[in-house]
């Protein structure tokens, strides 16, 4: 692990990054202004949400798929491509698009 | 071989994290790709979007080993890995058995400066598969024209004005054709509009032994002007009206894999981007024109470069 705030001395070398998948810690869920809200009735589980997220952040569950909003940027994508239907943008609080 | 949805493994190779633009095209690809390629995979990234929102030192959105080059080597890195990987297999220094390996470049970093370097990795017939993600500029440093920007397609570094109207004087360099032209083993194109057809393609390019070469359309919300849900459907738009042909040549054998009786107008792909609002109903009759004989045109084009056509 790279300690924050490393001095270079402590780095290893060539930039190399030892561990996969540290961008996990940056929660992109910030930047969102809609929130894609499941309708867990009439999501079919049909999986093409989670085919097509381009953060890979749709969940499984057991009744439908839901999101996980650390990461969800809001782009709206699930929502435009769900065959059923099943899932709304709305706008997340605190949000405005004036 | 087909890939079906239901089948697909949950673990992702690319992971969330990442600072693609909300709707990124490109990311969806990327992730696809490491998708079917899974976890004995290495991969060579020459700079470009890709590379940039996945690895903010000392961040990265990798779950494989990944390299990041220059802009304009992504093939030789990637050959070099697989040269040596080759060496320490036969000193018995490794044992990892069908390492895949990848080279994955924009279309700048593919049509453009890094054109030479994919020559050559295809011609020593390395066996590296290497995605071109097309976004159709150069985006990550702000949506300069590229080889691969369409006819007519505002970019920063071809604005539309009083001496040159239409934007981009110049068509789209045909790279996978070039690449059909040096005879490697696997050249496909493929579109994010159909992520099966992508996935199935990918399976296809490490199945085989040798170089191939995948050219996926990768739409781009922030460079094309569109509204970030609508990525897959623009990317659908560009296959329907034949602005983007889907095929495969495998073994010297060409096959449209997305086959059309019929091509929609080019306009209702055109108009759903900011980049193309400037084009009159002259210049997209243009374009129309230019369209329906490149569609004609295709299959006899190939056959010139002397692959067979498979039904
Ligand atoms: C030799 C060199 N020239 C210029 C640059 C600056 N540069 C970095 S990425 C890039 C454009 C990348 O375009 P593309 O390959 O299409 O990838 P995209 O950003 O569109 O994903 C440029 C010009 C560079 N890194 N190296
Ligand atoms: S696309 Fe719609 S129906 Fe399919 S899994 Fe996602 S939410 Fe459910
Ligand atoms: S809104 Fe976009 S980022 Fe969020 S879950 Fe849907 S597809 Fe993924
Ligand atoms: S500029 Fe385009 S290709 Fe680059 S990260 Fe943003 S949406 Fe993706
Ligand atoms: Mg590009």
């Amino acid at each position: 692990m790279i300690r924050e705030g490393a001095g270079f001395r402590e780095l290893p070398p060539a930039a190399i990054v030892p561990e996969p998948g540290t961008s996990l810690k940056n929660k992109t869920g910030s930047w969102r202004i809609f929130r894609p809200v499941v309708d867990r009735e009439k999501c079919s589980k049909c999986r093409i949400c989670w085919l097509l997220c381009p953060e890979g952040c749709k969940i499984e569950l057991e009744d439908c798929f839901e999101t996980d909003l650390d990461y969800c940027k809001g782009c709206g994508i699930c929502a435009q491509e769900c065959p059923y239907k099943a899932i709304e943008m709305v706008l997340e609080e605190g949000s405005s698009i004036a | 071989m087909s890939i079906k949805l239901s089948e697909l493994p949950a673990e992702d190779y690319f992971l969330p994290g990442h600072r693609a633009c909300a709707g990124c095209g490109a990311a969806i690809a990327i992730r696809l790709i490491l998708k079917v390629a899974g976890p004995n995979t290495i991969v060579a990234s020459a700079t470009g979007c890709i590379e940039v929102i996945s690895s903010l030192y000392p961040e990265n959105a990798w779950g494989v080993p990944w390299i990041h080059t220059a802009f304009e080597n992504a093939a030789a890195t990637a050959s070099g890995v697989e040269a040596a990987y080759k060496v320490l297999r036969r000193k018995g220094k490794i044992s990892h058995d069908k390492v895949n390996f990848l080279a994955i470049a924009g279309d700048g970093g593919t049509a453009d400066i890094g054109i030479q370097a994919l020559s050559g990795m295809a011609e020593r017939g390395h066996n590296v598969k290497y995605i071109c993600y097309d976004n159709e500029a150069y985006m990550n440093t702000g949506i300069q024209r590229s080889s691969s920007t369409p006819y007519g397609a505002w970019t920063t570094t071809s604005p539309p004005g009083k001496a040159i109207p239409i934007g981009k004087r110049e068509v789209k360099k045909d790279v996978a054709r070039i690449m059909v032209a040096h005879g490697i083993p696997y050249v496909a194109t493929a579109s994010i509009g159909y992520p099966l057809d992508l996935m199935r393609k990918v399976k296809t390019a490490l199945e085989i032994e040798g170089p191939a070469y995948i050219h996926v359309h990768t739409p781009c919300p922030t460079g094309w002007r569109f509204e970030s849900n609508k990525t897959i459907e623009v990317a659908r738009l560009a296959v329907q009206t034949g602005m983007w042909v889907l095929y495969e040549v495998k073994q010297g054998r060409l096959r449209i894999t997305y086959k059309l009786s019929k091509l929609k107008p080019v306009e209702e792909y055109l108009r759903t981007q900011g980049r193309f609002s400037h084009l009159t109903d002259d210049d997209i009759a243009k374009i129309q024109e230019d369209v329906r004989k490149r569609f004609e045109e295709f299959v006899e084009g190939y056959r010139q470069l002397g692959v067979s056509v498979e039904a």
